[in-house]
């Protein structure tokens, strides 16, 4: 069999794999969803609502049948797109994280982007320069990084570079209200801004952007920033580098092409970890930073209790997360010259 | 495979003095982990005897003037209904500890029991748990404790009941490998021939030794309950106001960092943050005591 082909079949498999997990997903979110405190029917029937209207309520939601019969007809509005409707705007709830879907995604993936910039340079550093100031700085920021709650972290740069230094604008959302927004094409405003080639909106863009990214990108530096020195010490110390060495190739030849490229691997494995803290922290950041994305809608629907909304934010925040876990290892696959060479 | 179980049944046959010298070689070698104790003495402290120690009642309003910064009388200032922000921090340790020390404790027992099961006897325990372990694990952990907390219910033990169930596949999982490893060690084949039944092999003698690695884990969990509790109450869940908890205060005070009223974020948010430096620094020494070879 060749390469390529065995290629296809692993990344065919691993896709396969996938439909497990998403099955537990809509179980777990479907009894979520039934777990409601009290009768579910009476909560949708409002506070005024009498026995009779209770009733109708639980029969046109479906609530008198068995259990394994609401799952059916949950899975088939969801295949609809269908959610509910959120109490709180009066819009699908579909619709609503559509909308915001896009702002989170920018901030999460910039904030994911930075943090790879910085931690694998630094992990690298760290691994190959043990015990020197770079090394120590790498342990430091592994330690302290974890330790540091989010919404804090938020709050202190918002102290330092908008109350004190004035560097930032107000954290007030995506776009400072004296900018018109550019024509919606991917959602994306940097993106947006660029297709537009409207310099002055992607610099306030990016000016909005600053701040929470950097905030969501400290807290996810450190788990990369260590599994990177991790896996690089042990690629340092392995046998194929060693014969590397031997062989008289450049160190920086053997740091390159055969430390580094091994070592990445173990850090695109252990990925899965980050998404679930960056897309956990995500909602904090939103929160903190007024960011209108799909994290800061949940949060508001949550403090008034509206059920629909959370459960769709839930069952989205998973779906993306085996998608982001998917992508990885369809990568990991397609960039691991072990797989196929075997056969 | 041989060679690993001998080594660990060696370590775990040492007596007890030379743990202690070993304790203290850890400590006297790296002394931040004894720092880090220190620490942790100090939150136990605060936690236990906390209310009787603050200057003020942590819900008194008009203790001094509202948004007073740090001063003599108010070591970290008054809030913006006069409250002692001070009393507050310290009060606060007391509850902030005990959500994460009982979510903890409960994914602890019941992650360890369902790992030990998995790893001892295999076969369909292990499918169930590994595919509930599976199940849990492809949410997001703090999205999926948000929405257990919506659908159960706005209270404190939701809280500790979400933050137990997205710990418990770390115990699960490690108390399964722990317990597969040694389940066909020297100590365990010689119990089961001197009679032993199977469950008292399982908790009389396997799972005792796995519980060093299993502290180390504990450790660096607490930092991350804490976290997640913390960021929970943040976002308006569980702990409502007034009572005084580190991530409410952290929300509370977030409307005033915008007009420089600095104090009411930052000494919260510090507290919150040593405690998890704290927990963290202990794990780190506690794995350096535990397997010296797993030291980073």
């Amino acid at each position: 069999m060749t390469a390529a082909l065995e290629k296809l079949r692993k990344v065919a498999l691993r896709l396969l794999q996938a439909v497990p997990t998403v099955f537990g997903i809509l179980v777990v979110c479907f009894l979520l969803t039934r777990a409601l405190p009290g009768d579910p029917a009476a909560y949708f029937a409002g506070d005024m609502a009498d026995a009779e209207s209770i009733e109708e309520v639980r029969r046109t939601m479906g609530l008198d049948q068995s259990l394994p019969m609401q799952f059916v007809s949950y899975l088939k509005d969801l295949a609809q797109g269908n959610l509910g409707m959120a109490i709180s705007t009066g819009q699908p709830v579909t619709a609503e994280l559509a909308n915001r879907l896009p702002a989170s995604l920018e901030l999460t993936l910039g904030a994911l982007v930075l943090s790879f910039l910085i931690a694998v340079p630094l992990g690298v550093l760290a691994a190959t320069r043990p015990n020197t100031w770079i090394d120590h700085l790498c342990r430091f920021l592994v330690t302290a990084g974890v330790s540091l709650p989010t919404f804090f972290t938020g709050l202190a740069l918002m102290y330092v570079f908008y109350y004190l230094l004035d560097w930032a604008p107000a954290p007030m959302g995506r776009l400072d209200l004296m900018f018109l927004p550019p024509e919606p094409i991917t959602g994306f405003l940097t993106i947006d801004a660029i297709i537009a080639g409207d310099w002055e909106v992607l610099r306030a863009a990016l000016a909005q952007l600053a701040l929470p990214t950097i905030t969501l990108a400290l807290f996810t530096l450190a788990p990369i920033a260590r599994m990177t020195r991790a896996a690089m010490l042990q690629a340092i110390a392995s046998e194929f580098v060693r014969t590397a060495r031997a062989a008289g190739l450049s160190g920086r030849r053997v740091l390159v092409t055969y430390a580094f490229r091994n070592a990445l691997l173990p850090v695109v494995t252990t990925l899965g970890m980050v998404f679930s803290f960056v897309l956990g922290a995500n909602v904090l950041v939103e929160k903190v930073f007024a960011w209108p994305g799909i994290g800061s809608f949940a949060v508001e629907a949550l403090v008034v209790s509206d059920y629909a909304a959370v459960q769709g934010f839930v069952l989205s925040m998973a779906l993306l997360f085996v998608a982001l876990n998917l992508l990885i290892d369809v990568i990991y696959t397609l960039i691991d010259p072990r797989v196929g060479e075997e056969a | 495979m041989t060679s690993l179980t001998t080594t660990v049944s060696n370590t775990e046959i040492a007596p007890r003095s030379s743990l202690w010298r070993h304790l203290r070689h850890v400590v006297s070698e790296n002394p931040v982990t004894g720092v880090a104790f220190l620490l942790f003495a100090m939150f136990v402290v605060l936690a236990v005897f906390g209310p009787y120690l603050v200057p003020f009642d942590p819900l008194q309003t008009d203790t001094g003037p509202a948004l007073q910064s740090p001063s003599a009388a108010h070591w970290f200032g008054t809030d913006h209904l006069g409250r002692d922000v001070f009393s507050r921090v310290v009060v606060a340790t007391r509850l902030d500890l005990l959500i994460s020390v009982s979510a903890v404790a409960i994914s602890f027992v019941l992650g360890s029991v369902m790992g030990c099961f998995a790893g001892y006897f295999g076969g369909w325990t292990d499918r169930i748990t590994g595919r509930l372990v599976d199940t849990i694990m492809a949410f997001p952990l703090f999205v999926l404790a948000m929405g257990i907390v919506a659908a159960a219910g706005n209270t404190v033990e939701n809280i500790v009941y979400a933050t137990a169930i997205i710990n418990l596949p770390f115990y699960a999982r490690m108390a399964r490998a722990e317990v597969s490893i040694r389940r066909n060690a020297g100590y365990v084949q010689a119990a089961r021939l001197a009679g032993n039944s199977e469950l008292r092999v399982l908790f009389g003698h396997i799972f005792p030794n796995t519980l060093p690695p299993m502290m180390v884990q504990i450790s660096l969990n607490m930092g991350w309950a804490i976290l997640n509790a913390a960021g929970l109450s943040f976002i308006g869940l569980g702990v409502q106001p007034p009572a005084p908890e580190w991530g409410i205060m952290v929300a509370e005070g977030a409307n005033f960092i915008i007009s420089g009223e600095w104090w009411l974020v930052i000494f919260p948010g510090l507290a919150l943050m040593l405690a998890v430096f704290t927990f963290n620094l202990i794990g780190d020494g506690l794995r350096d005591l535990v397997d010296p070879q797993r030291r980073t």
